[in-house]
């Protein structure tokens, strides 16, 4: 196809452009616009009828004009150059450099829009990564090519557990390290600078690669951002062996940016306004971790929402988990208790744990003891909420135990430093520690000799009357 | 050949469709993706493309197969894997590696893999459609009966043991009007529904080893089940437990806009278990479908009938089939999205108007039937739904509508789930209407005290809920001792029977007596408590009692080994009580 520039806009709507007498656009096909001033802009075709494309402007519009700017087809799709040179590198939502670094030449040219994985080219996720929060290897295990996303709301220390996850996690017995595909969407500057700064720090940033897209910088690129962050994460892992954490950071923000183009594009919305076609867009964002059998790379995924009126029933995070496998989800009540991180595990799960725990993976109680915790907790937060009504006087010795070991667990087992990394070992011998002040006789998601073996129990009350 | 003169996103408009009908199969662009003609107006053909579009273009080409969306049905499709299109991922995987690329064909049977035919009926009889002819070993665990494809009938003019592909006529037939080769496969158009002589009601359980379903919420064999719930109450390890253990002949397990590591999770455990009946891997009795949320949207859409359809001709071989459908809201997502690409006028929350029409003609597929032969023979198909409601309210259209039509409805509850009580059926939202059906086949075939100890069960829950609202108010300690006993025996039944790990070993499928002795025994210790309460002791002293360790270990306990521990432990729990109840002996 002849490379023509076109001076027919005939609409401008916000983000989108509307060109008329063309020769015939490809749908997604990638458009370089090129305003009266001499700036340019990056666009993607989003429908297309003969002699008619409506164009989706990454990036402002402001100052365009209908008469005086010129659109070009470039006939393909949206690709861009990746190589191994990216590590350490900082990126802006369209791949060019923010760093001052020249651009990346050479490298391959990988179309951003990835093929879906092959279900049957998949291997299932099984290796334990130890992040050494409790809360998350003890009780919501994560694995390698997993997609765990942080359920955070405005005011929560999302960013810092996402950095000392970055920061503490690997795969035990095994040295190789995490690089880290850093993807951030609509946050701000200083959002930005503490992982920057966070990264630098640990000398994480020779092993990173940083996509930033601030809370000033166009809310189109947010649209294109995760997805060049992820192509550059699959040629590092299914190209270079490497092991990428994925960490996307805010996927709200993503999901807004989605909001404004379908709005401006006069869609039918579905629920609060966002387009019906959420569900699958965001698949094709999470889905893109994963192990595949035979190479020795993964992709595993920590994408970060801030849930709107710290509901999660609001269509991001409800979306959200439909898709990835689990959420670990922080609460403000938690936080105001002065805990860190404030992991509430009760509405937090990971779907992958039953693969990656175990005798072997970390050890033979695990699960055990998860679920122990699990159900003694839940009912001393129920207690809790008893007990403010009619007084802990009123509740029976036995609950008054289960109401001592909700505070102590959330006190010593979920409440620990920036800077703790707990062994697993550590973490699930101080589950046994805090399950010990209830009764043995209560103990029955774990097996006999799993408390015979490790259990904390002082033997003379080991026999029950 | 047609022309394209609109894209947006899967949905394409072209001129000039030689022949186009509805539901016309094209080929887009020299691509060759493959599309589904969904929407005519003069001269123009709206088609609804079963693969990404980007790139495509106006002016690119649409070619008419002028053949509607079809299955293949033959030996070979028991332990396959396919897309929502029936195109074999294992297949796909050698033509485009790791990554499925667009434009790609296989076939869904293997064309060179020679079957060994036996026939069953001799040349010269007449056959009518739906005859069987002969049979395929097709797996260790099934045998694929040969029948006469829909629409033929006549004298069978020849018919040959031997070994054949699927595309090597197996026999012929002499219809009056022509010869007709008949082959080990045969085609289905998915979105017919292929019918049968009659229904019949359904009076058997399809038994699935999962405690709260079989004992309190059964489905009977044909039935059909609604399980919605919020993302993290279980829904999907609910259908992998179905597939696993129900009792069904084969399992077609259609993965529907769900997540990929989730079949991975399928095709790497199922061929590991065992049929608890045969000893024979799983995988044996199941076809798999996998369109995973991020495979065209198209796609999903047609996984659905796909699936329903291979279950239909299973049924029609005189199987038992149990179709899990995971998840329906899926499905009804991606009729949402390719409406809204059509412009058409949205229903209730963006989905169109047809959604309701859909989702009863897509349920009414299943059922307990006599199939069209001349000889009788009777099949059944299970449909098991999962739904996926935002933020997990039901109110929505797609849990309302499906509900509407289903018969067993298996409440997923977020607040069991998050004290991982699993499986987290809720037990009082729940309900079966197939529970009246079945009690008698149950009371028949496992035990005399079946509903019996189902209904003492039942209302010591519901008593349990009325009493927790009392808690509430004035705490525990102010109950009468006779209601803690109460509420002690409804923990029993929650903590000891209901919940069962899909993760353990032995728990993970409890057969129908030993469900029914769990049970007793715990009815039983809560009767003995309640008399010794009667006899005014205190539910402190009794808490204490040895013998209650009896039925916290019962589900740890094989099945082999459970008879004797149920007569011992029900001999111990006796002899414990026996001092409190004895007749004129007051504790102070």
């Amino acid at each position: 196809m002849i490379k023509i520039d076109y001076r027919s806009i005939y609409q401008i709507n916000g983000p989108l452009l509307f060109v008329e007498g063309i020769e015939n656009a490809g749908y997604n096909e990638i458009v370089n616009i090129t305003m009266e001033n001499g700036e340019t802009r990056t666009g993607q075709v989003l429908e297309s009828r003969k002699g008619i494309a409506v164009v989706q402007v990454f990036g402002s519009t402001l100052g365009m004009d209908i008469t005086g700017t010129k659109v070009r087809f470039t006939g393909s799709t949206a690709r861009i150059s990746v190589s191994s040179e990216m590590l350490g590198r900082v990126f802006n939502g369209l791949a060019e450099p923010k760093d001052g670094l020249p651009n990346i030449v050479g490298g391959e040219r990988s179309e951003i829009v990835g093929n879906a994985i092959n279900p049957y080219s998949r291997e299932e996720p099984s290796e334990f990564i130890q992040t050494g929060i409790s809360t998350i290897d003890g009780m919501n295990t994560l694995v390698r090519g997993q997609k765990l996303p942080i359920f955070s709301a405005s005011g929560l220390p999302h960013n810092m557990i996402a950095a000392q996850i970055a920061r503490q996690a690997r795969v035990r017995g095994n040295d190789e390290s995490f690089a880290v595909v850093f993807g951030a969407m609509g946050i701000t500057s200083e959002e930005a600078n503490f992982f920057i700064n966070e990264f630098r720090n640990t000398g994480a940033i020779s092993r990173s690669v940083l996509f930033l897209n601030l809370s000033s910088d166009p809310s189109m690129e947010r649209i294109i951002l995760p997805r060049i962050a992820l192509t550059t994460a699959e040629y590092l892992a299914y190209e270079q062996g490497m092991h990428i954490l994925v960490i996307l950071t805010d996927m709200t923000n993503y999901c807004e940016a989605l909001r404004e183009i379908s709005s401006a594009r006069e869609e039918v919305p579905g629920r609060r306004g966002y387009p019906g076609y959420m569900y699958t867009d965001l698949s094709t964002i999470y889905e893109r971790a994963g192990k595949i059998k035979g190479k020795t790379g993964s992709i595993t995924q920590i994408p970060i929402l801030t849930m709107p009126g710290d509901d999660i029933t609001h269509p991001i995070p409800d979306l959200t988990g439909y898709i990835t496998e689990g959420q670990i989800v922080l609460s403000r009540d938690l936080l105001r208790a002065g805990i860190y991180p404030p992991i509430n595990v009760l509405p937090s799960l990971s779907r992958l744990m039953n693969q990656g725990i175990g005798s072997g993976r970390t050890r033979e109680d695990h699960r055990g003891v998860a679920d122990q915790i699990y159900s003694a907790y839940a009912q001393g937060r129920d207690l809790r909420s008893l007990s403010a009504i009619v007084g802990e006087e009123a509740l029976s010795s036995n609950d008054r135990t289960y109401l001592k070991f909700a505070n102590e667990f959330e006190r010593r087992y979920v409440n620990q430093a920036r800077s703790e990394s707990r062994t697993i070992e550590e973490t699930l011998d101080l589950g046994w520690d805090l399950l010990s002040v209830l009764p043995e006789s209560d103990m029955k998601r774990v097996k006999r000799d799993h408390i015979a073996k490790y259990g904390k129990w002082r033997k003379t009350e080991n026999a029950v009357q | 050949m047609g022309t394209i003169v609109k894209v947006s996103g899967p949905v394409v408009v072209a001129k000039d469709v030689k022949n186009a009908k509805m539901y016309d199969v094209v080929r887009v662009s020299d691509l060759g993706l493959v599309g589904e003609i969904i929407k005519l107006s003069s001269g123009e053909a709206t088609i609804q493309v079963y693969e990404d579009t980007s790139g495509i273009r106006p002016g690119d080409s649409v070619e008419n197969t002028e053949m509607p969306l079809s299955v293949e049905l033959g030996p070979g499709l028991l332990k396959s894997i396919y897309d929502g299109v029936q195109r074999p991922l294992d297949v796909i995987r050698d033509q485009s590696g790791d990554f499925i690329r667009r434009g790609l064909t296989a076939p869904a049977l293997d064309r060179k893999k020679k079957w060994d035919f036996r026939a069953t009926a001799k040349a010269g009889v007449h056959v009518s459609s739906g005859d069987i002819v002969g049979e395929v070993q097709e797996t260790d665990l099934i045998t694929h009966k040969i029948m006469v494809p829909p629409g033929i009938s006549g004298t069978l003019d020849s018919i040959e043991s031997g070994s054949y592909t699927v595309e090597e006529p197996i026999g012929r037939v002499n219809t009056g009007s022509g010869i007709k080769n008949i082959y080990l496969r045969q085609h289905w158009p998915v979105r017919n529904i292929r019918s049968v002589l009659r229904k019949l009601p359904p009076d058997q359980p399809l038994v699935t080893g999962q405690r709260v379903i079989d004992t309190f919420f059964p489905v009977a064999k044909g039935g059909t089940v609604a399980v919605p719930g919020p993302f993290g109450s279980g829904k999907t390890v609910v259908q992998h437990q179905l597939s696993k253990w129900a009792d069904s002949d084969i399992v077609v397990y259609v993965g529907c806009g769900e997540r990929g590591n989730e079949m991975t999770e399928i095709l790497t455990t199922f061929p590991e278990l065992k049929d608890p009946k045969s000893g024979k891997p799983l995988m044996e009795r199941t076809v798999l479908i996998a369109n995973t949320s991020n495979m065209p949207v198209a796609a999903r859409e047609a996984s659905i009938y796909t699936g329903i359809s291979i279950a239909e001709y299973y049924r029609d071989m005189g199987y038992n089939i149990a179709l899990m459908a995971d998840s329906t809201s899926r499905w009804a997502e991606a009729l949402r999205e390719i409406s809204g690409r059509l412009e058409e006028m949205p229903g209730e929350e963006g989905f169109p108007a047809y959604l309701g029409r859909k989702i009863s003609e897509f349920y009414e597929r299943s059922g307990n039937a006599v199939i069209k032969a001349s000889t009788d023979r009777t099949g059944s198909i299970t449909v098991v739904g999962a739904v996926s409601p935002p933020g997990g309210d039901i109110s929505e259209p797609v849990s309302q509508n499906t509900l509407r039509v289903t018969r067993v409805f298996w409440a997923l509850d977020a607040s069991l789930a998050s004290r991982r009580h699993f499986p987290s059926i809720n037990w009082l939202n729940s309900y079966s209407l197939y529970r009246d059906d079945l009690f008698p086949w149950f009371d028949r075939n496992v035990s005399d005290q079946w509903s019996k100890t189902y209904a003492d069960a039942m209302g010591i829950l519901q008593k349990e809920a009325e009493l927790q609202e009392i808690v509430q108010l004035v705490g525990y300690d102010a109950l009468p001792e006779i209601e803690k006993a109460t509420l002690d025996t409804a923990r029993m039944i929650r903590e000891d029977f209901l919940q069962q790990s899909a993760f353990d070993d032995v728990d993970t499928y409890c057969s129908l007596q030993k469900q029914s002795m769990m049970l007793s025994l715990i009815i039983t210790y809560g009767g003995l408590q309640m008399k010794a309460v009667e006899r005014g002791n205190l539910m402190s002293q009794l808490q204490g009692l040895r013998a209650r360790d009896r039925i916290s270990r019962m589900k740890e306990i094989r099945e082999n080994d459970f008879r004797k521990y149920y007569e011992e432990s029900l001999e111990e729990i006796r002899q414990a009580f026996e001092q409190y109840t004895r007749e004129g002996d007051k504790n102070d």
